[in-house]
C-alpha cells in the first residue's frame, strides 16, 4: 500500500510537466494579440506594447517561456498578472474560497444522494421511487444558471432569506445556498448511480446469505449491502470534487463568489498565461489526489481489491 | 487483513491531507476586506484595474474611477453640462492658442503631504510621454512641443524584430516651469480646445514618491484628489477614504468608497436592489428586459445617453468600399428609430451625426438626410454603385452588440434587397486585433466614447489622416485642413464652428455610419441622496450624500 501510494505520487511529476506545458501552448495558440482589445477602440501604444513584451517576456517562443515558467514555480514564484499582481496571492485567496464551495456541495450531494438512492433502492418501484425518480430527471435537465437566479432571486431578492451575492469572506453558512446550485446536477447523478446499485446488489447471493443468517436488517443494508454499492459511488464524488473545483464559473459568477472559477475566466480572456497555468497546475495535482483518494477508499469498502 | 485496512484508512487520511494543503495555502483570510470606519462609505461597483494605479497608464473604466477618486486635474468637468472648469488651475490663460500659461492655485496637497508644484505636473507629464516608459496615454501629450523628441514609434510595428529607437530627449522642450506655481506650455501647432482636454486624468500631477519608489508606490498609491488610498485586494476591492486636505470644493460628504469588483453586472445589480451594493452604472440586460429595474428600483434608477457613439465603420483600405454614394446608401437603409424602440425600448436615440449629445461645441442633425431611413433613395444608390456580394457586418459576439446588429442586417437586407450577414468573431481582443491589423474586408462595430468632453474629441482622433483611432484608414486632405483650421481658431467658440463644418462634411464622405447614441441605465441604494451621474458614467463621489443607517 505504501508503495502503491508512492508511486502514484510519483506519478504526479510526468502529469505535472505535460499539462503545464500543454497549458503554456494552448494559451500561446490563442488568437488575437493580448494586447489588442486592452486599450478601448485605440490600439495600444507601441510603445506600451513593446514594454510589456519585454516585462512578460512574450517575444521569446513557447518552450523559452514555459522553461522560464516552471524555473520560477519550483522556486514558489507564481509570476505576475499583467497588472502587477502577484498570481501566487490571487491564487491564495482564490483557493480556500473554491475548496469550501466545492466541500459544501460535495457534502450535500453525498449526503442528499445517497440517502435519497438508498431509501430508494430498497423499495424500487415505490411511491417515494417515482417522487425522486422525477425529481432527479428535474434536476438534470435544468442547467444550473437558471437554478442559481431562481434561488437567488426568490430567497435572496423575494423572500430576503438570505443575501443575493457572497461577501468577500465567504463564510460557510453563505456558501450553502450556492453549494446546493452547484450540487444540484451532481446530486442527481448521485442519487441514481446509488439506487441502481443497491437495487441490484440487493438480489445477489451475499445478501440473500446475511439474511438467511439472520441479521437484522440495519446491519445488511447498513454494512453489507452498503459497501459494495458505493463503489461507483465513491468514484463519482472524487473525480466530481476536481469538477467541482473548476467547473464552477456559472455558479461563481452568479453568487459573486471570488473564486478560481471567475479567475480561470478572467484570465483566459485576458491571454495571462502565468494565472491560467498557475491555476490549471493545482487543479491537476487536486484532480489526482482525489484519484488517488479513491482508490485508496476502494481498499477499505472491498477488502478484496489488493495494490501491488 | 486489520493491518492492511489500518494502512487503507492512513493512506486516506493522508491523501485528504495532500489535497488540503495542496490548495489550502494554509486557510489564512487575505487582507481582511473593509473594515467599516467612521461615518458613512459606500459601495461602487467596480472591476479589477487592468495596470497599476497609474494615471498615465490607465484608459480603462476599472482603474479609471478609482484613479478619477485619488487625482485631481488642472480642470475638472461640471457633472452634469461637462463643461470644463478650472480646478488645481488658478489661471490658464493663452494670446495665440499655443503658449498657454497655467498657473496653480495655493495650498494643495499630495496625500503625504508634500505640496503639489507646477514641477509635479512638468514631471509627471514628460515621464507619460517619454515612450521607453511605455505609458497607454502617452499619445495625450502629442500636442506638445517636443513630443517627437521624448516619443519614437517602433519602425515595424509591435510584432517585427526591430525595437524602437532611444529618444532624442527625455523632457519635451514646450514645458517650462516659471516658478513653484506656474509653468508655461508650448505646442507644436496652436490647439484651441487645450484647456479642455486638461481635466482627463493622463493630466494628473504625481508625487516625488513615483520617481524615486515606483513600487512602494504602486503598492499605496499616492494622488492629490478627494479621497487617498487606503487597501486593495486583488479580485475583491479597492478602498479609498475622504482626504480631509483637499482644498477642492464640494467636499465630498462620504467617509470613504470601496470600489467592489463583481464577477458579473447580474451579481452587482442584485446586491444593489437588495441594498448591498450601493451604486452601480450598468444595469445588465435582465434587469432592462420589460423595463424591470424601474420596479426593482423605483426612484433609485436613472437612464440617460452619455459622451459616446456607436458606429459601423468602413475599412476604406479595401476597394470594394471606395465609392460615398455606397457608403451613404447603407446608412440611408437603417431604420434608427426602429432598432432604438425595438432592441432598445426607445433608450438609445438614433444617431443624427458624429458627436454625441451634451458634448460642448455638438450641435443636432448635422447628418440630415443620410441619416434617416429612406429605402426606395438607399436602394437606387446601391444600385447605382455596382457593389458586388453580400454586405457582411462584423463584431465581437462578448457583448450585448448581436441583437442590434442582427437588426441592422435585417433593415439593410429589406431595403436594398441584397444579402446581409452578420459575421461575429469570439472575443474583443480578437475583433481589435483584425482591425489594428487593417484585416478587415466587412463592415465592422465600433463605437467611440468621449475621453474629454469636445467637439473635436469626435473628429480629429476618428477622422483625420493618421489619427490615433481612424482605423477606417479615412484620409481627405479638405477635411484636415479643415481640422487644422479649427484647432488654431482663436477661441473655443470659433473653433466650435470650424468643426462643426467639418463633422458637415465628414458626413458626406460617410467613412463610418453613426447608428446611435449610447446610454446607460444606473441605479443605487436606498441609502443614497442626492445621486448625480455625470455624463461620463460615473457616480459623483462629491455630491452625493448617504443616510448612516
Amino acid at each position: 500500500m505504501g508503495r502503491y501510494v508512492l508511486r502514484r505520487l510519483l506519478q504526479l511529476v510526468p502529469v505535472f510537466v505535460g499539462t503545464t506545458f500543454l497549458i503554456y501552448l494552448l494559451v500561446w495558440a490563442l488568437p488575437g494579440d493580448p494586447f489588442a482589445g486592452k486599450c478601448g477602440e485605440r490600439a495600444c501604444p507601441d510603445a506600451y506594447v513593446a514594454r510589456m513584451r519585454e516585462e512578460f517576456h512574450l517575444d521569446e517562443n513557447v518552450v523559452g517561456q514555459y522553461l522560464r515558467y516552471v524555473g520560477n514555480l519550483l522556486q514558489g514564484d507564481f509570476g505576475q498578472t499583467f497588472s502587477g499582481t502577484s498570481v501566487g496571492q490571487l491564487i491564495a485567496a482564490a483557493y480556500p474560497v473554491t475548496l469550501r464551495l466545492a466541500i459544501v456541495a460535495l457534502l450535500i450531494e453525498a449526503v442528499i444522494g445517497v440517502v435519497a438512492g438508498v431509501l430508494t433502492g430498497l423499495r424500487s418501484g415505490g411511491f417515494l421511487d417515482n417522487v425522486v425518480l422525477v425529481s432527479t430527471l428535474f434536476l438534470i435537465s435544468i442547467p444550473v444558471f437558471v437554478t442559481g437566479y431562481v434561488l437567488q432571486t426568490v430567497l435572496g431578492l423575494r423572500l430576503g432569506i438570505i443575501a443575493p451575492t457572497v461577501s468577500a469572506d465567504a463564510s460557510f453558512g453563505e456558501l450553502i445556498v450556492p453549494g446546493f446550485v452547484l450540487a444540484s446536477l451532481s446530486m442527481a447523478y448521485v442519487t441514481r448511480l446509488t439506487r441502481t446499485s443497491i437495487a441490484e446488489n440487493r438480489r445477489s447471493d451475499y445478501v440473500r446469505t446475511a439474511v438467511a443468517k439472520g441479521l437484522e436488517p440495519r446491519r445488511v443494508v447498513g454494512v453489507h449491502l452498503l459497501r459494495n454499492s458505493l463503489i461507483p459511488v465513491v468514484t463519482f464524488l472524487g473525480v466530481d470534487l476536481g469538477s467541482l473545483m473548476s467547473g464552477a464559473i456559472v455558479t461563481e459568477g452568479i453568487f459573486n463568489i471570488r473564486g478560481i472559477g471567475g479567475l480561470i475566466f478572467r484570465s483566459i480572456a485576458l491571454r495571462e498565461g502565468a494565472t491560467v497555468t498557475g491555476v490549471v497546475v493545482l487543479l491537476v495535482i487536486i484532480y489526482l489526489l482525489m484519484n488517488l483518494l479513491v482508490d485508496v477508499v476502494y481498499a477499505v469498502l472491498d477488502p478484496r481489491i489488493r495494490y501491488v | 487483513m486489520r493491518a492492511r485496512r489500518a494502512a487503507a484508512w492512513t493512506a486516506g487520511l493522508l491523501s485528504i491531507a495532500l489535497v488540503t494543503t495542496a490548495c489550502g495555502g494554509g486557510g489564512g483570510e487575505p487582507g481582511g476586506g473593509a473594515a467599516t470606519p467612521s461615518g458613512a462609505t459606500i459601495t461602487v461597483n467596480g472591476t479589477e484595474p487592468e495596470n497599476p494605479l497609474v494615471p498615465g497608464n490607465t484608459n480603462e473604466t476599472g482603474g479609471g474611477k478609482v484613479i478619477d477618486a485619488l487625482f485631481s486635474s488642472l480642470v475638472e468637468y461640471d457633472p452634469v453640462t461637462a463643461q470644463p472648469a478650472n480646478m488645481v488651475a488658478e489661471s490658464i490663460d493663452t494670446t495665440d492658442s499655443r503658449v498657454y500659461t497655467i498657473r496653480l492655485k495655493d495650498g494643495w496637497t499630495f496625500h503625504d503631504g508634500s505640496p503639489v508644484t507646477a514641477q509635479s505636473f512638468v514631471r509627471s507629464w514628460n515621464y507619460t510621454a517619454y515612450s521607453p516608459n511605455g505609458q497607454q496615454n502617452a499619445s495625450f501629450f502629442s500636442k506638445i512641443q517636443g513630443y517627437d523628441q521624448v516619443h519614437t514609434e517602433d519602425p515595424d510595428g509591435t510584432a517585427g524584430p526591430q525595437t524602437a529607437p532611444q529618444p532624442a530627449a527625455q523632457e519635451m522642450s514646450g514645458l517650462r516651469v516659471v516658478d513653484d506655481r506656474t509653468f508655461e506650455v508650448t505646442l507644436s501647432a496652436p490647439f484651441v480646445v487645450f484647456p479642455t482636454i486638461l481635466g482627463y486624468r493622463a493630466f494628473a500631477p504625481l508625487p516625488e514618491l513615483f520617481f524615486t519608489d515606483r513600487a512602494a508606490f504602486e503598492a499605496v498609491p499616492i494622488g492629490n484628489g478627494p479621497f487617498r488610498f487606503v487597501s486593495r485586494q486583488p479580485g475583491v476591492n479597492v478602498v479609498v477614504e475622504r482626504y480631509e486636505q483637499w482644498p477642492g470644493a464640494p467636499k465630498p460628504s462620504v467617509a470613504g468608497v470601496e470600489f467592489r469588483f463583481y464577477e458579473s453586472a447580474e451579481a452587482a445589480y442584485a446586491d444593489v436592489v437588495a441594498n448591498n451594493l450601493d451604486f452601480i452604472e450598468v444595469i445588465p440586460p435582465s434587469g432592462l428586459a420589460g423595463n424591470l429595474y424601474q420596479t426593482d428600483l423605483a426612484d433609485r434608477s436613472v437612464s440617460r445617453t452619455f459622451l459616446g457613439v456607436q458606429r459601423l465603420g468602413f475599412p476604406l483600405y479595401d476597394a470594394r468600399y471606395q465609392n460615398p454614394q455606397l457608403r451613404q446608401a447603407i446608412s440611408m437603409a437603417i431604420d434608427r428609430e426602429q432598432i432604438n424602440q425595438r432592441i432598445f425600448g426607445g433608450t438609445r436615440p438614433p444617431a443624427d451625426g458624429l458627436v454625441a449629445p451634451d458634448v460642448p461645441g455638438r450641435i443636432p442633425n448635422q447628418c440630415g438626410e443620410l441619416c434617416t431611413y429612406q429605402p426606395d433613395r438607399a436602394r437606387q444608390m446601391f444600385q447605382a454603385s455596382g457593389f458586388q456580394g453580400p454586405i457582411e457586418l462584423t463584431s465581437n459576439a462578448d457583448s450585448g452588440n448581436a441583437e442590434w446588429i442582427q437588426a441592422t442586417c435585417v433593415s439593410i437586407s429589406n431595403a436594398l434587397g441584397v444579402q446581409c450577414t452578420f459575421v461575429p468573431v469570439p472575443t474583443f481582443g480578437e475583433h481589435r486585433s483584425a482591425i489594428n491589423a487593417r484585416q478587415l474586408s466587412r463592415l465592422y462595430r465600433t463605437s467611440w466614447v468621449a475621453d474629454y468632453p469636445s467637439i473635436e474629441n469626435f473628429l480629429n482622433p476618428l477622422y483625420r489622416t493618421g489619427g490615433s483611432t481612424n482605423d477606417g484608414e479615412y484620409s481627405s486632405p479638405a477635411v484636415d485642413e479643415l481640422l487644422a483650421r479649427a484647432d488654431a481658431a482663436p477661441s473655443v467658440e470659433e473653433g466650435n464652428a470650424l468643426y462643426q463644418e467639418a463633422e458637415r462634411m465628414i458626413i458626406q464622405d460617410m467613412p463610418a455610419i453613426p447608428v446611435y447614441f449610447q446610454s446607460f441605465q444606473a441605479g443605487w441604494s436606498e441609502r443614497l441622496q442626492n445621486v448625480t451621474v455625470t455624463p461620463f458614467r460615473e457616480l459623483d463621489l462629491e455630491s452625493v450624500t448617504v443616510s448612516d443607517n
